[in-house]
């Protein structure tokens, strides 16, 4: 028997388990230790320390009666469940529970492509369903459409955008969330709801149209707790004729502002896919001793320093490579007039040729993608990602440890930003005695009207001191950002009340108003307690 | 065509009979099991193929690789030759290093079984 959630008696707890084995089926709730286990965070940095968040049980339902089952009996006994994907939010929580002693609600059973329309490029999935399968799905019927995957693609289509997850190809497409159409959810109340045209009695239109009529609602169940989300609509890119690739650099230090401009309004007006910045000056300091020195000296460098020493080595201060995706003449003339527009606008800029592919591929192309760009910036799903989650390295070749978590604060969309957050977020890394690329980090651009400067710090299983140092950094990294204005995008567990609390405008407007949601909505708080910052009335006293 | 497939089914049928040839039947359902579970979760980082630009193979080959440096042990899961059962049972279970876990609503008792079946059945120790 496992351990019941806090402020639920034993016999309670029995007695909801109980009827969830007779709603679902026995073998679809895990109570044996040895089963919870298995929804542990696997990168949780709180790993075997009193705060690990831990499931007390999970529960697997195949069907929406099935989720609306264990909502209402969840209800009747005020059990706390955790709703998860496919669980592999890792970095972020994985499959383990915000609130220890929830119960997780496990969909990855429901893994039903309902739908693939490929003249109006759109599909209706269940949450178990991975980009994997989606992906298979659309190849092995040879249809003309695209998927915009993360890099992992176990991960869950529902759960990633759910998430706000990003992925690569053009902007409207890579934000996760905002290329959903259309949900299905069960309210606390176990009551079945669809949002936007899927709202119809008799609907046509379930991924055309987000709106419907009304309010939008729809934002609300993203990184939040108001229902179990059954069922999401997607929009899918139309299979482009050719993908190009091409890589833009200049040479000054302080061009990032002008070559950003730049990027801005090619993104703007729907010219390219993701962008991806680099410092190939900062990559050279693996093996330019004079560059670290110079790095590493009281004050930091200068820019003309900089600049000096990357023009006595012949190296771009920064670099931009550029995705384009469409008819292949399109495309090769939208490339010349980057070349044209930049090469006129920044003194010393040089523009080198990237792969050029017309879909479908070869399977022979296919295999060699990776030698020289990743798989998903032409929507093939893949785990090539976890090559850098730690583990053994050719360095440190007996490492049995792994996994990372994320501080990923946004900053405007400028050159200005960058060099700001370089300076902010390095001092801020060096106080709390982790290191740093200060000067050369670049930031993601997945969010696209937005960078995310993202680090990753590193989790252990072995070794509860890494955790204790990377969650402190942390916390202290947060709210220096937020002192500037930059707050993260999502978070691990640990950090959503610190994340949540930086959105603070007008005493916490923002957060008040979610509560007072939570209350009429799910007035016994059973759904996700913390997600988002949001607590239920009754936990309000334990936020961090 | 159909002849031979309806043949093959009869003699199939018949020596279904012997209970040395209905375990070899259930001993291939099994490795054809253990295979496809297998290929749909530990092939996208366990088999051959390129890594990220700047990596040679995918993740957990390159970890295997890396692991097991100095010895004859093959880096691909799927053609070593020393796995026994129990321990994939561990490693799938239990994680390790960056791999996490799987649970029961991803591998189920009885595709673990099938997968560690297959993954050990060039162990000829066993």
């Amino acid at each position: 028997m496992p351990r019941p959630p806090e402020g639920v008696s034993v016999g309670e707890f029995a007695t909801a388990l109980r009827k969830l084995e007779a709603a679902v089926g026995e073998q679809w709730v895990f109570k044996s230790d040895e089963d919870v286990a298995l929804y542990r965070d696997a990168y949780s940095p709180e790993r075997d320390e009193p705060t690990e968040r831990l499931a007390s049980a999970a529960v697997a339902p195949i069907s929406v009666e099935q989720v609306q089952q264990v909502v209402r009996i969840a209800n009747e006994h005020k059990i706390p469940l955790y709703p998860i994907s496919t669980g592999k939010n890792l970095g972020y929580g994985g499959s383990a529970p915000i609130l220890s002693g929830s119960v997780v609600v496990d969909l990855k059973r429901m893994n039903r492509i309902l739908s693939v329309d490929a003249g109006r490029c759109q599909a209706v999935v269940e949450p178990g369903v991975s980009y994997f399968d989606l992906y298979r799905h659309i190849e092995e019927r040879n249809l003309e459409v695209w998927i915009d995957t993360p890099d992992p693609g176990w991960g869950s289509v529902v759960g990633n955008a759910l998430d706000h997850g990003v992925g690569y190809t053009y902007g409207q497409y890579r934000d996760h969330f905002g290329s959903h159409c259309g949900m299905e959810v069960v309210l606390p109340n176990g009551e079945l709801m669809r949002t936007g045209m899927a709202a119809l009695a008799n609907d046509a239109s379930w991924a055309d149209y987000k709106y419907g009529f009304g309010p939008y609602v729809a934002g609300l169940f993203g990184q939040a707790n108001f229902g179990i989300v059954t069922k999401m609509g997607f929009w899918l890119l139309p299979r482009p004729e050719a993908y190009r690739r091409g890589t833009v650099s200049v040479p000054k230090r302080r061009d990032i502002v002008k070559l950003v401009e730049h990027v801005n309004y090619l993104e703007n007006l729907g010219l390219i896919g993701m962008p991806g910045f680099r410092s190939p000056l900062g990559f050279a300091q693996a093996r330019e001793p004079e560059l670290r020195a110079l790095v590493a000296k009281p004050g930091g460098p200068s820019d003309e320093e900089l600049d000096r020493f990357a023009e006595s080595k012949g190296l771009q201060s920064w670099s931009v490579e550029l995705q384009f995706y469409g008819p292949e003449k399109t495309i090769a003339g939208s490339w010349d007039y980057v070349q044209k527009r930049i090469g006129a606008s920044i003194p010393g800029a040089r523009f080198e040729e990237g792969a050029v592919y017309r879909f479908p591929l070869t399977a022979q192309q296919q295999a060699e993608v990776q030698r020289v760009h990743r798989l998903v910036d032409i929507g093939i799903p893949n785990m090539s990602i976890f090559a850098i989650a730690g583990g053994r390295t050719p360095q440190n070749p007996d490492s049995a440890d792994g996994g990372q978590f994320y501080f990923a604060p946004m900053i405007p969309r400028t050159g200005e930003a960058i060099l700001e957050a370089n300076r902010v977020l390095g001092q801020a890394y060096r106080d709390a005695g982790l290191p740093y690329n200060q000067y050369f980090s670049a930031p993601a651009c997945w969010h696209y009207r937005a960078f995310i400067m993202i680090t990753s710090l590193p989790v252990s299983r072995l070794d509860p001191e890494i955790n204790r140092r990377s969650r402190a950094a942390f916390q202290a990294i947060a709210k220096v950002a937020a002192e500037h204005g930059w707050g993260e995008y999502r978070s691990p567990p640990f950090g959503v009340d610190l994340v949540a609390g930086a959105y603070s405008f007008n005493d916490h407007a923002l957060r008040r108003f979610c509560e007072t949601l939570k209350d009429a909505v799910d007035p016994n708080g059973i759904i996700a307690a913390g997600r988002g910052g949001i607590w239920p009335r009754h936990l309000r006293g334990s936020r961090a | 065509m159909k002849t031979i497939f309806g043949l093959m089914t009869s003699v199939g049928l018949a020596v279904c009979a012997s209970p040395s040839l209905a375990q070899a039947q259930d001993r291939s359902t099994q490795l054809d099991q253990g295979k496809q579970v297998y290929e749909y979760w530990c092939l996208p980082c366990h088999g051959t193929g390129l890594g990220l630009p700047g990596f040679a193979e995918l993740p957990g080959t390159q970890q295997l690789r890396i692991k097991y440096r100095d010895t004859a042990i093959s880096p691909l899961l799927a053609e070593r030759t020393d796995l026994v059962p129990e321990f994939v049972k561990v490693i799938v279970r239990q994680g390790v290093s960056f791999m996490p876990q799987f649970r029961k609503t991803e591998i189920s008792d009885a595709e673990l079984e099938a997968l560690a079946a297959y993954l050990a059945r060039n162990n000829a120790a066993r």
